[in-house]
């Protein structure tokens, strides 16, 4: 099983660094979204004194900079590309497989993340000149981020990979998946730190996996935030890449059989 | 032909063309509720962010509450209107140059940039259209007592005029197909920093504020519009914004012309 992911992990890299420029164009059209939220948070903590709830620009700085980070880092196979794949075919030939077919997507996004990874150096680097982060992380933080991120990453593949085979039962799912897409932007902290929100909102997240693949990995960088809670993030990411999976196989071999039934 | 003939003719040209692509998507009239729920959605998330930031402050840079929903009402109807007529048409473009399928738009009697321009029609996508109308129309309400009709008509005629200009933009980017192979990320980040169009350009630094300006012309295309109709519109940008319009058009004509004399020897 390693040797199938390091190889198709090879060949994902190989492949995305052949696409410098696309990957770029794709990179920098995404860095809008937290620029618009920064520079409006930014603004405001301007307005009134230096801050709101305690976070300075710079702290807003620090918090959507990493937000980019982890932003690429759990990017995954979207569940709209299940159209495609069911409409051309290609799906057929990925079941033929001895393997599971979501390790292969797993390997190569998470190839893909390399890419990303030499990729986004240069934009971070241009992103601190020009809004002065506050950022001084433990070496605990550092460490922990580090496996957050790609907890992060585990968590959102396995559950839209799952979310993507409703497309097998019906291929009007747009709506669902926006739906899904909305309330995670909402419910994650990637539109607003959660501790802007009220409290009966923060504890509504908790409900969730989406605040883990978000909030979770960025304030174990930016802090502030306990070393309890360093480690209750991780359990918790866990606890839900344990539900995908569970999930996944519930979901799994129903998808199949209704596959091959319309394959006839 | 005479001039007027030939206008005629555009205009018949592109009417037909607009009917076959209406005609073509009411085969599929469910999409208009579920592309109506995913605008409501899409709105709604907005309007929660919008709750959240005003939780904080009352005006942010200098634009109240109802100013500042007055904004995202235009955001999303111009949204709806590029993703309509603009942005379906343009991507096929880039397509058709990479398939080399292009072709069959050049060997057809007429103007190819207008041919390309009208070719496709996303008419369910107009529902965006319908959503940013209703809140505009719920933020007008809320600032009627400083609302004028010169306001209004100064809006329509700006957002026509913005609307050009996002245009021309999206046709270099489609004509840049010509030089570069594989540009569909370009809708990417053409999606990704119209995002940025939802909040006032002036609350942005300056470096950003000029790149969403005069690089991607968002500023023309959204606040300008958005200024005329909450009253708070000088006439320096106006002029700075028709002149720009003016130039971008010929610029991006002369663009496209380049790029279809490099395809031409591309296939012979």
């Amino acid at each position: 099983m390693i040797t199938l992911y390091a190889a198709h992990m090879r060949q994902a890299v190989l492949q995305q660094f052949q696409y410098r420029a696309a990957n770029y164009f794709y990179m920098i059209g995404m860095i809008a979204e937290p620029v618009v939220y920064l520079v409006v948070w930014s603004t405001i903590a301007r307005a009134h004194g230096g801050s709101v709830d305690g976070l300075t620009p710079g702290a807003f700085a620090a918090y959507y900079i990493v937000w980019t980070l982890v932003r690429n880092m759990n990017i995954v196979l979207t569940p709209f590309a299940w159209e495609e794949r069911i409409k051309e075919g290609t799906f057929a030939g990925q079941l033929m497989k001895p393997v599971h077919p979501i390790h292969e997507d797993l390997a190569s996004f998470a190839g893909w993340k390399v890419v990303v990874l030499v990729l986004w150096i240069p934009i971070a680097f241009v992103l601190v000149l020009l809004f002065r982060p506050t950022l001084s992380p433990t070496v605990l933080q550092c460490v922990v981020f580090f496996f957050a991120i790609w907890g992060a990453y585990l968590i959102r593949a396995i559950i839209q990979w799952s979310l993507g085979l409703i497309t097998f039962w019906t291929t009007r799912v747009a709506a669902i998946f926006e739906g899904y897409i909305l309330s995670e932007m909402l419910l994650s902290g990637r539109v607003f730190p959660l501790v802007l929100m009220p409290h009966w909102f923060q504890r509504l997240t908790w409900y969730f996996p989406f605040r883990w693949t978000f909030s979770y990995p960025i304030v174990a960088l930016t802090g502030p935030i306990s070393n309890r809670d360093l480690f209750i993030g991780l359990g918790m990411q866990l606890f839900w890449i344990l539900m995908g999976v569970a999930l996944l196989s519930a979901v799994w071999p129903r998808a199949v059989k209704r596959f091959s039934s319309v394959g006839g | 032909m005479s001039g007027d003939e030939l206008r005629g003719g555009r205009v018949r040209l592109a009417a037909t063309f607009f009917r076959v692509g209406v005609m073509n998507e009411m085969q599929y009239r469910v999409n208009f509720f579920l592309q109506l729920v995913q605008s409501l959605l899409t709105v709604g998330t907005g309007l929660i962010v919008l709750a959240v930031v005003f939780s904080k402050t009352n005006e942010l840079g200098g634009w109240s509450r109802p100013q500042l929903l007055a904004v995202m009402g235009v955001f999303t109807l111009v949204g709806g209107i590029i993703r309509t007529f603009i942005q379906p048409n343009m991507e096929r473009v880039v397509n058709d140059v990479r398939e080399g399928k292009l072709d069959f738009a050049l060997i057809k009697p007429a103007d190819a940039q207008l041919l390309v321009s009208i070719r496709d029609v996303r008419f369910w996508q107009l529902t965006d259209v319908l959503v940013g109308l209703a809140v505009l129309t719920v933020a007008l309400v809320q600032l009627r007592s400083t609302m004028q009709w010169q306001h209004v008509a100064a809006f329509i005629a700006l957002l026509l005029s913005g609307l050009v200009s996002i245009y021309c933009f999206w046709l270099m980017l489609a004509s840049a197909s010509f030089w570069l192979v594989r540009i569909n990320e370009v809708q990417e980040l053409f999606d990704g920093l119209f995002r940025a169009g939802q909040y006032p350009v002036g609350i942005y630094p300056g470096w950003l504020r000029y790149g969403l300006t005069f690089i991607i012309p968002l500023a023309f295309a959204i606040t300008v519009p958005s200024e005329a109709i909450t009253g708070r519109l000088a006439w320096q940008p106006v002029i700075v914004m028709i002149a720009f319009t003016a130039v971008l058009l010929v610029v991006s004509r002369w663009f496209w012309s380049r790029g279809l004399r490099r395809y031409g020897g591309a296939s012979a």
